[in-house]
């Protein structure tokens, strides 16, 4: 192990390491923040479908409850947003620490996974919505 | 427990290879694993390398892997630790690289306190001057409490060899050094908040550790570096929503 030596420094934290320190806590926001959504929003879910499956599930029921209701869309919206990066960044964490998969590039590629599969949620409540 | 008249130990010979050499030791009332060591070395190997100083807690340089167990050995009680048969394992402390047999080289670990800006910065006497006066921190504040939780870390890197975030990743400062930078940023005399909290944040810092309280259960001075991180992750999670940073 090299461990690179660096005294202490009373002077102010190098430059690069601050913009990519700040760049990983602002993931890691993300990821609290989008887990106190998901908390409120699987509850809000769960009670959902154990309401609706009651005396059969059919699209008809569901659409007629989805169709031209903003609250629903933006429920899905949100939920499905939450979902899609909260999932990809704890995928990015799971990564980086099993197969050291780490850097810009990578956490491009994560932010880019979990807004596309954001992106087919927000589509499907749309789907609902229209 | 009937005591085994003597101990069989195995002792990790080498630097990153090596292997174990075993040694019957006889078994004492009240002995310490630092003991043990102390007598394999003085009585039977002199060449076994090992490090301690104080014999008391107070150092930190006495600790090894005891039977799988990061601990420190000059408070370690034998009975305590050794298996049924008086078997005892001992390695050098994870996590680090290895000088010789029990001594691990400690460096990459005291350079992330550095890197942690484990150093106290002195608000009124910026250049490491003397202060004027004496600072007043009331003993029952909230801030001086989390610096008293803090302050008596020995620097023995038994948290840091059982955290597996230290292992996973290299750069991870580790739980002494944000339980130190928590220290700080908690001491109202010190000036340095800003740099620490940027210095501790991000994927080397705080923000790897899973709360799993490996350092917390096994800090031999029943220090909570868990919940010092939970304390950075806190004042960063709200400096970076108010946009404080
Ligand atoms: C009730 C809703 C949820 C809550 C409260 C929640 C909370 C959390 C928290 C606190 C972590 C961080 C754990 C750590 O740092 O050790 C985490 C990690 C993670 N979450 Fe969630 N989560 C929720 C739902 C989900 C969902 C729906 C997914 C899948 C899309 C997901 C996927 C993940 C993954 C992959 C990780 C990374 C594991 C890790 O870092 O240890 N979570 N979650
Ligand atoms: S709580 Fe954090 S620092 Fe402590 S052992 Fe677990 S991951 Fe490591
Ligand atoms: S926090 Fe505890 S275990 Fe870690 S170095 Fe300090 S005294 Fe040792
Ligand atoms: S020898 Fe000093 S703490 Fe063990």
């Amino acid at each position: 192990m090299s461990a690179t030596r660096q005294p202490a420094s009373t002077k102010g934290v190098n430059r690069s390491h601050r913009t990519r320190a700040r760049a990983q806590t602002h993931l890691w926001v993300v990821q609290r923040v989008t887990a106190m959504l998901l908390a409120l929003a699987v509850v809000v879910h769960l009670v959902m479908i154990v309401t609706a499956v009651r005396g059969g599930l059919s699209a008809a029921e569901i659409l007629s409850r989805t169709r031209g209701n903003e609250a629903w869309l933006a429920f899905y919206v949100t939920f499905a947003l939450a979902a899609g990066l909260h999932g990809a960044i704890g995928l990015r964490n799971i990564a980086s620490e099993a197969i050291g998969l780490r850097g810009r590039g990578a956490d491009l590629a994560w932010l880019t996974a979990g807004l596309l599969t954001a992106g087919f949620g927000i589509r499907a409540a749309i789907g609902l919505y229209a | 427990m009937a005591e085994a008249a003597s101990l069989t130990v195995s002792v990790w010979r080498g630097a990153e290879q090596g292997s174990f050499a075993r040694f019957e030791v006889p078994a004492r009332a009240n002995q310490t694993v630092l003991d043990v060591v102390t007598y394999i070395q003085r009585e039977l190997d002199p060449s076994l390398a090992y490090r301690f100083a104080c014999r008391v807690g107070m150092c930190g340089s006495c600790a090894m892997t005891v039977n799988g167990r990061a601990r420190w050995t000059c408070r370690t009680h034998v009975r305590k630790v050794v298996d049924a048969d008086g078997a005892l394992e001992l390695r050098p402390l994870a996590n680090l690289p290895v000088i010789r047999d029990l001594a691990a080289d400690l460096a990459p670990f005291f350079d992330k306190w550095s890197r942690a800006r484990g150093t106290f910065q002195p608000k009124d006497a910026p250049d490491g001057a003397v202060p004027e006066d004496f600072a007043v921190v009331p003993p029952a504040s909230k801030q001086r409490r989390e610096a008293d939780a803090g302050i008596e870390c020995i620097g023995c890197a038994v948290c840091y060899a059982s955290c597996d975030v230290v292992a996973w990743n290299d750069e991870y400062l580790g739980p002494a050094a944000l339980n130190r930078a928590w220290t700080l940023v908690n001491d109202v005399r010190d000036g340095g908040r800003a740099e620490r909290l940027d210095a501790v944040a991000g994927d080397a810092g705080c923000h790897s550790c899973h709360s799993t309280q490996s350092c917390t259960e096994r800090c031999p001075k029943n220090l909570d570096p868990s919940s010092a991180i939970a304390g950075l992750k806190r004042a960063l999670f709200w400096d970076t929503l108010l946009g404080r940073r």
